[in-house]
């Protein structure tokens, strides 16, 4: 019995003991002595049986709210299996993670964006999984998007598994694009932006085919990914902005802005975004999920018909998008392994991602939900749908939120004209090389952040060996605030 | 008195300060020696998991924080407040104690206690009203400036004017502290001194200048000094307020090395940050005082 479970114990025996009164007095005293010897001829072997495990799940933000509802069919489901969800604001997670990572107080099951995964395998805070995947029915690799799946692999280990989905598609004025005289929106680079010259010449001065605010950093990233671009090279030692990939997304990224048919502005200079689109100041943007619904409820009444969404297009062909989302995970300090890869396995149930679809509105990351009649039914959905077939993480590295940041310094200053292409992405890789000399560090040494410590506790897998760079190529996901479902 | 009870005296003496100097070397030096140890170690979110990663790295923290772009410019934004915030925040509050010990003021201890009242209100409850305040659209500034047919101004999102806008809001929520001390300064100065100097002719402007401000010398030094290190260590107003945007326009050097500590988890250059920072706390406040000295005399 633990501590906390026997200082319970004592607390309900205390307030029974009032209740009853002074009378019950021996007959109490009498089962108190039965249950101490029976608990003593019980022993540790039989506690499991008796006593509930109880499991703390973190989750944040609105997730965090909905869950306990499925979270109650779980527990009547699994008898012995209490779990207590704690709800953590966004804003507020990472660093209460982390915290709670130093201070041995890491819950035993959470939530957690994809992007930090790479981070908490660094602090060897997270449970491998794959000895569990292995036997799993549910958690299985080929129930899940690829590229989402992908997230949770740090070398070659399993560290997740992912619970909902967060991607960026194109959304669009339809009427605009046929005005231009295209009915369908085009899937490679060349036509679609043969698509926004012609829309610039129809809608005129002062409106633009496309808005790529210069401050967002995923429609250069993502762009780049198209590509074929890396964004980091020898096994994540070192940056790559300045490969032959990116720099090809990157020029056809200024040259949308260079040719005006993306404006120079920034997030904060939009005042309205809705009202924009809705006049038609741009005809193009891209963007996720929590958007289906603010532009249903912001934009002028009647426009439905007027907008709606498309697969990105790519260099070649329907092109990637980002692989963003939250992932469940087993913290490696529990002591309840079993139970909580039990909640693991039942939260990622076909049905149970459907109810938390409904429930939410976060896109479910295994592939049969989506056979689910509203997520088919709704067209401005199946853009999602179809892109989420093609989708590839970041760089799955801890320092992928800052690089993130420079990346969209640099991405800023080359479009204001305060930078050359060539400067920006020079000095980015010199930043970034910086960034990662621990890495290289860590790595000419053969001390492997990346790999579980000896001695973690529960399922050891040994880790396969490190497979040819192209397949460690890891990770990663949106930003902390897109993980969130922000703007 | 015998050598013997001066000893006794001197063990008394420690014994009764033990307890402070306690707390004083558990809770301040020591984490100082440390986090200056720190500032020449790597130690990062790759050592928070593995302590055997730590490496020391001498000044290598320091060389690559002041050959950063970043750091030039946090130091710019945090001078840029230093400046433009310190004479106004001493300004707002000697005219405020001044107008509170006016003779003529009515309810002065309502004023007062106005006046204070933003000192002790919670910045995050402030800063969601000054965030109206503000606001482009909604905002009580920019209704004023556009009813006066003046341009309007994006406070908060201008990179050119966010840090104005930070110093405003910083100005007004801490002038009532300052204001106290003055106030208490005004109180020390005798009377008969105003009184002799209007019978002697002299009029409102000479006898602020040649009575009030001389008396006030001490509190002015102390109200100076104690601003310009709060001034430096400008975090929770822009923290709460933009973030440090836009354009990392007000992004303060405390703002900076909580990014790099509590951020990317690098505590050894978050740490090398706090020391240079200390450094021209130091220098600042030497020189302030110094200035002030040879006035003086």
């Amino acid at each position: 019995m633990s501590a906390r479970e026997a200082r319970r114990d004592a607390v309900r025996t205390r307030r029974a003991r009032h209740a009853l009164g002074g009378r019950t007095r021996p007959i109490l005293a009498l089962g108190t002595a039965l249950g101490i010897a029976l608990a003593a001829a019980c022993g540790a072997g039989c506690r499991s049986g008796k006593e509930p495990v109880h499991l703390r799940f973190w989750a944040m933000g609105r997730e965090g709210e909905v869950v306990t509802e499925l979270v109650h069919d779980f527990e009547r489901t699994h008898p012995g299996i209490e779990v207590e969800v704690q709800q953590i604001p966004w804003s507020a997670a990472h660093e209460k993670l982390l915290t709670s990572y130093v201070g041995r107080a890491t819950p035993d099951v959470a939530q957690l964006g994809n992007t930090w995964v790479s981070e908490f395998v660094a602090l060897h805070a997270l449970e491998p999984l794959d000895a569990r995947i292995a036997t799993a029915t549910e958690a299985r690799p080929e129930h899940f998007f690829k590229g989402i799946w992908d997230t949770n692999v740090i070398a070659n280990v399993v560290y997740g598994v992912p619970w909902y989905v967060d991607t960026r598609v194109l959304f669009y004025r339809r009427d605009l694009l046929a005005r231009a005289g295209y009915r369908e929106m085009p899937t490679t680079w060349a036509e679609w932006r043969r698509a926004m010259e012609a829309i610039r010449r129809t809608e005129g001065p002062g409106h633009f085919a496309i808005l790529l605010p210069t401050n967002e950093w995923p429609q250069p990233m993502i762009l780049g990914l198209q590509a074929g671009a890396t964004m980091l090279k020898d096994d994540d030692t070192r940056a790559a902005f300045e490969s032959p990939e990116f720099r090809r997304a990157f020029d056809f990224y200024l040259g949308l802005f260079r040719d005006g048919l993306a404006p120079p502005v920034s997030n904060n200079q939009i005042a309205n975004l809705y009202q924009e689109f809705g006049r038609g100041r741009f005809a193009m943007l891209i963007t996720g999920p929590w958007n289906l619904g603010e532009f249903a409820r912001r934009l002028p009444p009647g426009m439905d018909a007027a907008w709606t969404t498309a697969p990105l297009p790519g260099p070649d062909g329907p092109g990637l998008s980002m692989a963003g989302g939250s992932s469940l995970v087993v913290f490696s300090g529990t002591r309840h392994a079993d139970a909580a890869w039990q909640l693991v396995e039942f939260l990622s149930r076909t049905e149970q991602q459907v109810r938390f679809y409904h429930l939410s509105g976060d896109l479910p990351a295994r592939t049969e939900a989506w056979r689910d009649s509203a997520l088919v039914a709704d067209p401005k959905m199946r853009a999602f749908g179809a892109q989420l077939e093609r989708t590839a993480p970041w760089p799955k590295v801890p320092e992928w939120e800052e690089i993130s940041i420079r990346l969209q310094d640099q991405v800023e200053r080359a479009v204001r004209g305060t930078a050359t292409a060539d400067s920006a992405l020079a000095t980015l890789d010199r930043d970034v090389d910086r960034m990662l000399e621990k890495r290289r560090w860590l790595h000419a040494r053969g001390l492997d952040a990346l790999r579980p410590a000896a001695g973690t506790t529960g399922v050891r897998v040994a880790p396969p060996a490190r497979v040819a760079a192209a397949g460690v190529r890891a990770s990663g996901g949106p930003g902390r605030s897109a993980a969130g479902g922000g703007r | 008195m015998s050598r013997g009870s001066a000893e006794r005296q001197d063990g008394a003496a420690w014994a009764f300060l033990a307890p402070a100097l306690a707390l004083i070397l558990v809770f301040f030096v020591l984490p100082v020696i440390a986090g200056l140890v720190l500032s020449f170690t790597d130690f990062d979110i790759y050592a928070i998991g593995d302590p055997r990663v730590v490496r020391a790295i001498g000044a290598q923290n320091y060389t690559q924080v002041l050959g950063d772009g970043e750091f030039w410019n946090a130091l710019r934004n945090t001078l840029v407040y230093v400046v433009l915030g310190v004479p106004l925040a001493i300004a707002a509050s000697l005219g405020a104690a001044l107008l509170v010990q006016a003779p003529l003021a009515r309810a002065r201890g309502l004023f007062r206690v106005v006046f204070f009242t933003p000192y002790v209100t919670t910045l995050v409850a402030v800063a969601i009203v000054w965030r109206y305040l503000y606001h482009p659209r909604y905002g009580l500034l920019d209704w004023i400036l556009s009813s006066l047919h003046l341009p309007t101004i994006d406070w908060l999102g201008d990179p050119h004017w966010a840090m104005p806008s930070i110093v405003l809001l910083a100005v007004w929520k801490n002038f009532g502290y300052a204001m106290l001390i003055f106030v208490a300064g005004l109180q020390n100065v005798p009377q008969e001194l105003y009184e002799a100097a209007a019978l002697d002719g002299a009029g409102g402007w000479q006898r602020f200048r040649h009575i009030t401000l001389p008396a006030l010398q001490p509190a002015l030094v102390f109200v100076t000094v104690v601003t310009l290190l709060a001034n430096f260590q400008l975090f929770a107003e822009p923290y709460v307020m933009t973030q440090g945007g836009p354009l990392r326009s007000t992004v303060t050097l405390v703002m900076l090395m909580y990014e790099q500590g509590f951020r990317w988890w690098r505590m050894g250059r978050a740490a090398s940050i706090a020391f240079l920072l200390f450094a021209l706390m130091l220098g600042a406040t030497l020189l302030q005082l110094r200035l002030q000295r040879e006035r003086a005399s």
